[in-house]
């Protein structure tokens, strides 16, 4: 990638109490692998600690996870709490333990996809990385 | 003995140059190398001149040092493991009545799962806790929870094991009030507090304070269980999560018992002498998947600990040297894709804990990667551990796979490498030191993310999930906890706030604060406290005026 080229930023971040942040940091990695500036949040963020660290950070996508099952709660928080910021134009992606009848719902509230339990990380690499180059093919036209 | 030995080995050269070399002419084997699931290698072929084992030194006999066969001396021939499935979700009353379900199930033990504001020290009306009442586990607020949660359990014959670490001294404050209301003695009183904060920074992530107070409420515990309540498991060390958090089986021994020796030092520090605390010390392990490998991980854990205690602490009393421990099957070896196949898995796992020694077990339900699990699905699980204690006939005799020429060769070799972690631990400044510097929580995700890419490249495989996939319909009869219940809860805890004498709770709260301040042990305001029903948040809020909050390191 030459140095002209933006690269991709995404805070991953664990809303919550929920302590299980081996898929965060794994996916953290993963993405960091595939080039892209990856910010940790770290355990226990609010929704608007989340929605703050993305407006300093100035990110272009935000990836929850949580395996507590306050996800219905928390993810939609997270988008108001962009949304609110002005960061309408984020993309969230989740993951984590979530049952399937869940999904239209949160997808209802915004959140573009769910990763659920045995999702390759290339899986979510590539989500990302065709989202941002439809977005970036819409911005310069 | 060396003769044979050089005898076995010339013969092993022979039969790989002549037998073997002639099959691999004719078809390679699978891979080039093989290796267990945690990397360690694994050789072809194991023989008695691989494996360096001097029998009364490493193995001895059951009951004995270095309980290398086990800590009983009869083990399963005396009575099976404790049955003991980890279960807890939405109120006190539902959970009750789950409890009263897998008793009359033919569980042995109870063992209760809080919700993640609990463990956290938090009341279910705080914001902290919008989402999460009740979700992971069930929400205690006050004692009025803990009586609901135990109502109609005979505490004098049912041993109960509470999954709670930063806030254990108000859960064990609370279950002994419980006790005494029912009149059952403390001294009559049995269970396990898992109490162990050092996983938590490491590993599973619900600390509250600082490691400083942290270790002095659990040094609290242990005398105060060491006078009161003599029965009680003061403390799990558990390798449980830093397994779960991605950890290789060598890595779950050597931290584990590396946060052991923390503990003992903290103790030891506290002028507590090591043959009062240490027979009240147990272990938590994980079963995963490698059946030998964890076989053999037990093994070497039981053999280090007891010459970690005798040799470094010096302990005296046998039972100081036995490490008792629990296990339960890994949860993150469970798939959401074709879960039925997870029985498979949970009964080769479990089937490991048994021959490796273990003294209760919870073996996972099939659909725990999906959701909690339902009434059906975790009676399957139990009956995995009923059909192998009662028909398989693996408990009919003591350790039955010593002297396996690849389990002695794996059971030596986790030993080595675990001594060779903790050395480095040591080295550090022990394992407080070494967590806070980081360096534990590193090496962990890097092994995650090892596994993590092998799964990716198909290099490991798991059934169903990278192989032998197929389409199938979105599971259905997931259990789901009533959102309603977060809204009950708190209408609870309004009630109670109501009910109890304002002045007394005030009192109490500021004894613990002074206690707090001072170094008196923590426990005896705590008990107070807790019988005039300050609430959880209450208590750790006040905690939390004192010790402040811990603020992990950055390690991506």
């Amino acid at each position: 990638m030459d140095a002209t080229t933006p690269r991709i930023r995404v805070l991953v971040a664990k809303p919550g109490l929920d302590g299980h942040d081996r898929g965060a940091k794994v996916i953290a990695r993963a993405f960091r692998d595939a080039g892209f500036e990856v910010v940790y949040s770290g355990l226990r963020q609010s929704p608007e600690q989340i929605a703050e660290a993305a407006l300093q950070e100035d990110v272009d996508v935000v990836a929850l996870s949580s395996l507590s099952g306050a996800h219905n709660t928390l993810f939609p928080r997270v988008v108001e709490a962009l949304r609110a910021r002005g960061l309408g134009d984020v993309l969230v992606i989740g993951g984590g333990v979530i049952p399937h009848d869940d999904i239209p719902r949160l997808k209802a509230a915004g959140i573009a996809e769910i990763f659920t339990p045995g999702t390759p990380t290339s899986v979510a690499i590539e989500f990302v990385r065709r989202w941002y180059a439809s977005r970036s093919a819409a911005v310069s036209s | 003995m060396a003769g044979e030995h050089d005898d076995i080995r010339r013969q092993k050269e022979r039969w790989e140059r002549e037998t073997v070399g002639k099959a691999l002419r004719r078809s390679p084997e699978r891979q080039e190398q093989f290796a267990t699931q945690s990397g360690l290698p694994v050789e072809r072929l194991y023989t008695p001149a691989d494996v360096p084992v001097d029998y009364l030194r490493d193995l001895g006999f059951p009951g004995e040092y270095p309980f290398t066969r086990g800590v009983q001396p009869t083990m399963y021939r005396g009575r099976h493991w404790t049955m003991r499935q980890y279960a807890g979700f939405g109120s006190a009353e539902e959970t009750n009545r789950r409890f009263h379900y897998l008793l009359e199930q033919g569980q042995t033990g109870l063992s209760v799962a809080f919700d993640l504001p609990t463990q956290i020290g938090y009341d279910s009306d705080s914001p902290w806790a919008e989402g999460e009442v009740g979700k992971v586990g069930v929400a205690i607020d006050s004692l009025l929870d803990m009586e609901i949660l135990l109502d109609g359990i005979p505490l004098d014959r049912v041993t109960t094991s509470m999954t709670i670490n930063a806030p254990a001294s108000v859960l064990l404050a609370m279950y002994a009030a419980v006790a005494e209301k029912q009149g059952v003695p403390l001294d009559r009183i049995g269970g396990t507090v898992q109490n162990d904060i050092l996983k938590e920074y490491a590993a599973r992530g619900t600390y509250i304070f600082p490691p400083r107070p942290s270790m002095r409420l659990i040094t609290d515990i242990f005398a105060w269980c060491a006078e009161n309540i003599p029965n009680w498991n003061t403390i799990s060390i558990s390798g449980y999560h830093i397994r779960e958090a991605g950890s290789t089986a060598v890595q779950e021994v050597a931290f584990t018992l590396a946060n052991g020796i923390a503990y003992v030092q903290a103790a030891l520090e506290r002028g507590l002498d090591v043959d009062t605390f240490a027979p009240r010390l147990s272990f938590f392990f994980n079963a995963h998947n490698d059946f030998f490998e964890e076989i053999a991980k037990f093994r070497a854990a039981r053999r280090l600990w007891a010459r970690i205690m005798r040799e470094r602490f010096g302990a005296k009393d046998p039972r100081s040297w036995m490490l008792r421990f629990h296990t339960q099957t890994g949860g993150s070896t469970l798939t959401a894709q074709q879960p039925e196949n997870n029985i498979v898995r949970v009964t080769v796992q479990a089937l490991a804990a048994i021959l490796g020694g273990t003294q209760s077990l919870h073996t996972n339900s099939f659909d725990e990667a999906l959701a909690l699990p339902t009434e059906k699905s975790v009676r399957i699980a139990l009956r995995t551990q009923q059909i192998l204690a009662y028909e398989s006939g693996v408990t009919e005799t003591i350790d039955p796979l010593a002297g396996s020429y690849y389990v002695e060769h794996l059971t030596n070799e986790i030993e080595r490498q675990a001594r060779a972690y903790i050395d480095r631990i040591d080295a550090m400044g022990g394992a407080v030191a070494a967590i806070e510097a980081g360096f534990v929580q590193r090496e962990i995700q890097e092994a995650a993310y090892r596994y993590q890419r092998e799964v990716e490249s198909g290099q490991r495989v798991v059934v169903g999930v990278n192989r032998f996939q197929i389409n199938e319909p979105p599971p259905e009869d997931l259990l789901k906890v009533d959102p309603a219940v977060a809204e009950r809860q708190k209408e609870k805890l309004e009630r109670v706030r109501r009910s109890r004498d304002a002045a007394v709770v005030h009192t109490r709260l500021e004894a613990l604060r002074r206690a707090a301040e001072g170094d008196d042990n923590l426990m005896p305001p705590i008990f107070e406290a807790v019988k005039a029903y300050c609430t959880l948040g209450e208590i750790c809020d006040t905690l939390r005026s004192v010790f402040g909050e811990y603020r992990p390191p950055e390690t991506i």
